[in-house]
């Protein structure tokens, strides 16, 4: 058993930057590097994409991450844990597979199954948010239950290389590894709960050091076009320090570290998770050097009986139009060519929005109502359950050029599908997860 | 001169559904009990009136020296299917922020 280990987050969501787990990988000494890139909707267009091409559904940049990662994860001995294998984990394991044989690398991917549990879903289940049934949102796509550490420990027990899940509770990738390493008792639930305070710490990577807290009047971060992602030592009373690897950009202090505890915590002495209800409120932060966090306290309470599973839904489609205006009686014209489009189609859709971009498109006009910017820009926005129709509120704005107030440019019109995302609750000892490993 | 909170406190802003969820962090911890004192999940439901359809729930967290708003019905219909510009509501920790508060802390 070892008394301190090192972990990295190379990745806090599907599209973050790339080379920030190669830096970790490379210069991090890391015994485990943790991949999250897995948000509540991206798994159900992952479903939608498996529903077309059964070979697909893993995460979209799987490829191009593990391409440059493999070597130097085979070359350090870091382990990598990820959930990239989104809804179609053995696809995604055997696409590894491929790039190892391709770069003449020896691979051992252990896939985590039985998140996925679309066949158990009878669609008379009440949503926990609007408390209808399920199939009354619209067809349903897909069902994915949150898995936690007892579906990944038995992964981390064989000496794969790689760890591929699908939904899986984001803190549970990082306390997963703390416990196979320290001999930690799952029970043990303030242990528990110290581990899962440092791994929603790190599960968003650069939130943690200076990404999406940047601001350069108050809250200055220095070289933030290179920014370092996170990486703890934890030590086996679960307490940890917070670092980044040294010539990158960005900056970790106690201000990060509060802001990043707090993020999207509904109560912070209730954090539910499938392992522990985690209390952060008696964590502390410490700096210890630059660029170097202490994380002290948390502690925990049993576990839910219940798993939170993941929804997916088809909500019909978005159609979007946007013009700007500058100058002379931009924000009269603009709200007159807002009205003109809403006179002409409104009543057409199920919901029919108007924005005026840099005045009140973000938070209304309770907080800008004596703004006068120099430019506007008009957006329309429309959902409807009819893909045309959806095409007509970008074409209808488009028209504005030569039929509507004077000195509109830049017209952009745009439709996207939407994937709703509802959650239930279901028992735990329905779901049941199995480990299988695939080797070049 | 009239003073803001974005003068004595940051913020971050997260969502869970149709819930969102604000921290308010004093920049020095000493003006956390005037925080506490003033920023009020009542204050916060009146300046969010057009967010924040439902329930405000202020946690207070004395060893952190922050503040947490909980806020139910407050991104539209909720992220994944709004039609709001930013649906989950990243940017409303700078509405939070330009609640102008007393002159003296």
């Amino acid at each position: 058993m070892k008394e301190k280990i090192r972990i990295g987050c190379g990745a806090g969501f599907s599209g973050d930057r790339i080379e920030p787990a190669l830096i970790l990988c490379e210069k991090g000494n890391l015994d485990y590097l943790v991949l999250e890139c897995l948000a509540e909707r991206t798994i159900a267009l992952a479903q939608k994409r498996k529903k077309l091409d059964p070979n697909k559904g893993y995460d979209v940049l799987l490829e191009r991450r593990i391409e440059g990662l493999l070597p130097l994860l085979l070359r350090n001995k870091t382990r990598l844990i990820t959930n990239m294998g989104a809804a179609n984990p053995i696809e995604g394991a055997k696409k590894i597979i491929e790039i190892a044989r391709n770069q003449g690398l020896k691979v051992k991917v252990a896939v985590i199954l039985g998140d996925d549990v679309f066949d158990r879903i009878s669609g008379e289940e009440l949503s926990m948010e609007g408390k209808k049934p399920l199939s009354s949102y619209g067809k349903l796509v897909s069902a994915n239950a949150y898995l936690g550490i007892d579906a990944i420990l038995p992964a981390l027990q064989t000496d794969a290389n790689i760890i591929l899940t699908g939904r899986v509770a984001d803190p549970s990738l990082f306390l997963a590894p703390m416990i196979n390493e320290f001999g930690w008792n799952p029970t043990d639930f303030d242990l528990m709960g110290k581990g899962t305070v440092i791994g929603h710490l790190l599960e968003c990577a650069g939130q943690i050091t200076g990404g999406y807290f940047a601001d350069p009047v108050s809250k200055p971060i220095p070289d933030m076009h290179i920014l370092g992602h996170p990486m703890v030592d934890i030590n086996r009373d679960g307490s940890g320090v917070i670092s980044k690897v040294h010539e990158t950009g960005g900056a970790i202090t106690v201000q990060t570290a509060k802001e990043q505890l707090l993020y999207e915590v509904i109560d912070p002495g209730k954090y539910y998770t499938p392992d522990v209800v985690a209390d952060f409120r008696s964590v502390r932060f410490q700096e210890l050097g630059k660029n170097q966090i202490q994380v002290n306290g948390g502690s925990g309470n049993p576990k839910p009986e219940t798993l939170k599973v993941s929804i997916g839904y088809e909500a019909g489609y978005i159609g979007e139009g946007e013009i700007s205006y500058a100058g002379a009686n931009a924000k009269e014209r603009a709200k007159l060519a807002g009205e003109i489009i809403e006179k002409r189609i409104a009543d057409r859709f199920e919901e029919f929005r108007i924005d005026y971009i840099g005045l009140s498109s973000l938070h209304g006009t309770t907080l800008s109502y004596e703004s006068e910017p120099y430019e506007i820009r008009l957006r329309i926005a429309a959902k409807t359950k009819d893909q045309s129709l959806a095409q007509l509120v970008g074409e209808e704005v488009e028209a504005l050029y030569t039929n509507g107030p004077a000195g509109g440019g830049g017209a952009r019109k745009y439709v996207h599908e939407v994937i709703g995302v509802v959650s239930i609750l279901m028992d735990r000892n329905l779901i049941k997860s199995t480990v299988q490993i695939l080797e070049s | 001169m009239k003073r803001k909170l974005a003068d004595i406190a940051h913020s971050r802003a997260g969502d869970k559904g149709n819930t969102l969820i604000l921290s308010l962090i004093p920049f020095q911890e000493g003006d956390f009990d005037f925080l506490v004192e003033n920023i009020t999940a009542e204050k916060v439901k009146a300046h969010f009136g057009f967010q924040v359809k439902g329930e405000i729930i202020r946690y207070v967290l004395p060893e952190l020296k922050a503040l947490q708003f909980t806020c139910f019905e407050a991104l539209t219909s909720g992220v994944t299917t709004s039609l709001a510009m930013d649906a989950h509501g990243k940017s409303l920790s700078y509405a939070l922020l330009e609640m102008e508060i007393g002159e003296g802390v």
